[in-house]
């Protein structure tokens, strides 16, 4: 069972949650060209160590968040609350 | 094949001969090599998939000089840890072309391999819950038999009759309503298919490299030229990764980011019983799809455990669920004991199907994105891949395959789930 920390509601159980993926990923302006639309909808790093990763707490507090896991070792590195990174318009 | 094997073919004269030496004298089945400073083609992967392609280099396409460079041992990967179904039971015509042509493979490998994969065609049924479910299974049997592929839509009572453990009764949470039955389907010995592979391989002089890690590649312009490895560098001018799984991480040392997310996926076996089931069955109202293997256990497999993983086990949640949904469907179950349950990671696709072809890197082939299903694919993938790599072009049936349907658009999206790699 992995432990996942919600930054609302602190650690729960996994089975509480919903996995959505690449939280790196960012979803280009409508204009952009075809190769930033093909680069977001389908290529992902898939790395094999620290990943960022969109969870969300379905059957919690709803709410959206990120997490920090390492995909080989299952170790959880951290979580931030969706609206954390700056660098989102 | 025979001309091949005119020593170390295994036969009942063979069997009669080594039993008199008390089976001490059997020759090795493959050679250990150290690996040359150059070849002419350098598979990485030696599992079903990678060991297919190398023999049908060599069988078919008369390639001389070959090396399958394995960073584990051989056959240790996605080909030791899935559920051993076979089947060609598909809706779209790139799949179903492709699968059937895997599973004629399959109807003749053991002779063709002297080798016995154990192929058993105890046929693959899948149980439709509902009336709509029916409906799309006759679709799908409809368009298997368009494409000379053979299907049998079961109604209840037919099903009832042919497995009859299953909980057919209206009181349970998924009642059957049918079924799409795929004869010809079953089971094979996962581990016998890369042993096979990779004896025929060795006969014609592949090199089975083991131990054997591939960190990174060299490249002149736009050309692979050597595959950098734990145990020196490799001269080629060919590379051919069949490494499911690492897929990602392989192109990455290439420069390419692939349509791909690496996932855990899980099975189980309980401990040995008498025949109770004489078919594969599966169900997609809860994922699930259960055998009862040569040696008795019952074996089965659901979902992913739908994160990002690389790492070859998986968590109990998952478990748990699988095993409720093998309940429901096999109450009788209940109170047989769960032996073991392991993980192998899988290359999830952006459209839930493979990628065999070329890459943008002169040189460079994929055979990668094999989601739950590669081992039944191992023949056809292998042959496809060794047409491609020996031509330097795709064969007519994997052309649907290719990296730039992404790209283009054209995607083999069986199920129709989008781009979400973990709903496939």
């Amino acid at each position: 069972m992995l432990l996942i920390p919600c930054p609302h509601c602190g650690e729960r159980a996994q089975t509480e949650f919903t996995y959505r993926g690449d939280a790196t990923v960012e979803r280009p302006h409508a204009e952009d060209s075809a190769e930033k639309w093909y680069d977001y909808v389908y290529t992902r790093d898939n790395p094999r160590g620290e990943h960022t990763e969109w969870w969300h707490h379905t059957s919690g507090c709803r709410r959206w968040f990120k997490v920090r896991r390492n995909t080989w070792t299952h170790e959880i590195l951290g979580s931030e609350s969706a609206n954390s990174d700056n660098n989102r318009e | 094949m025979l001309k091949v094997f005119s020593k170390n073919q295994y036969s009942g004269l063979s069997l009669a001969r080594n039993a008199l030496s008390r089976h001490r004298k059997w020759p090795r089945v493959w050679r250990d090599p150290e690996p040359k400073n150059s070849y002419d083609v350098v598979i990485i992967g030696a599992g079903g998939h990678g060991l297919a392609t190398a023999y049908y280099l060599a069988e078919l396409h008369g390639v001389k000089n070959i090396a399958v460079l394995e960073k584990g041992w051989l056959g240790g990967g996605n080909t030791g840890r899935n559920t051993t179904i076979v089947r060609s039971n598909y809706l779209l015509d790139g799949n179903a072309k492709f699968y059937e042509h895997s599973l004629k493979l399959w109807e003749s490998l053991s002779q063709q391999l002297n080798y016995n994969v154990m192929f058993s065609q105890r046929g693959v049924l899948n149980l439709a819950h509902s009336d709509p479910e029916m409906e799309s299974f006759s679709i799908r049997g409809n368009a298997m038999r368009f494409n000379g592929i053979d299907a049998e839509l079961l109604l209840a009572d037919q099903v009832r009759r042919s497995v009859p453990y299953l909980d057919c009764s209206q009181n349970t949470r998924y009642p059957i309503f049918g079924g799409l039955l795929q004869k010809r389907g079953g089971t094979a010995r996962h581990d016998a298919v890369a042993w096979g592979f990779a004896r025929c391989a060795d006969a014609h002089g592949v090199d089975i490299i083991q131990n054997c890690e591939v960190t990174g590649f060299k490249m002149t312009g736009n050309k692979v030229t050597a595959v950098e490895t734990s145990r020196g560098e490799i001269q080629t001018g060919k590379v051919g990764l069949a490494v499911a799984g690492n897929s990602g991480r392989l192109a990455a040392m290439a420069g390419l980011k692939l349509p791909i997310e690496s996932h855990v996926l899980q099975a189980v076996v309980t401990e040995p019983l008498k025949p109770i089931l004489d078919t594969v069955v599966t169900s997609g109202a809860s994922h699930v799809y259960i055998s009862q293997t040569d040696k008795g256990e019952v074996l089965f497999g659901g979902d992913l455990d739908f994160y990002n993983s690389y790492a070859q086990r998986g968590n109990l949640p998952r478990v748990e669920y699988v095993v409720q949904s093998v309940l429901t469907l096999f109450p009788c179950l209940s109170r047989v004991r769960m032996m073991r349950t392991w993980g192998g990671v899988m290359d999830m696709s952006m459209d839930g199907s493979p990628i065999i072809g070329k890459t943008p890197i002169d040189g460079l082939y994929l055979n990668s994105g094999w989601c739950y299903g590669g081992f039944k694919a191992t023949p056809g993938s292998g042959w496809c891949f060794a047409h491609t790599i020996a031509h330097d072009q795709p064969h007519m049936l994997n052309e649907p395959f290719s990296l730039e349907r992404f790209s283009s658009g054209a995607l083999l999206d069986e199920k129709g789930s989008g781009a979400f790699p973990n709903a496939h």
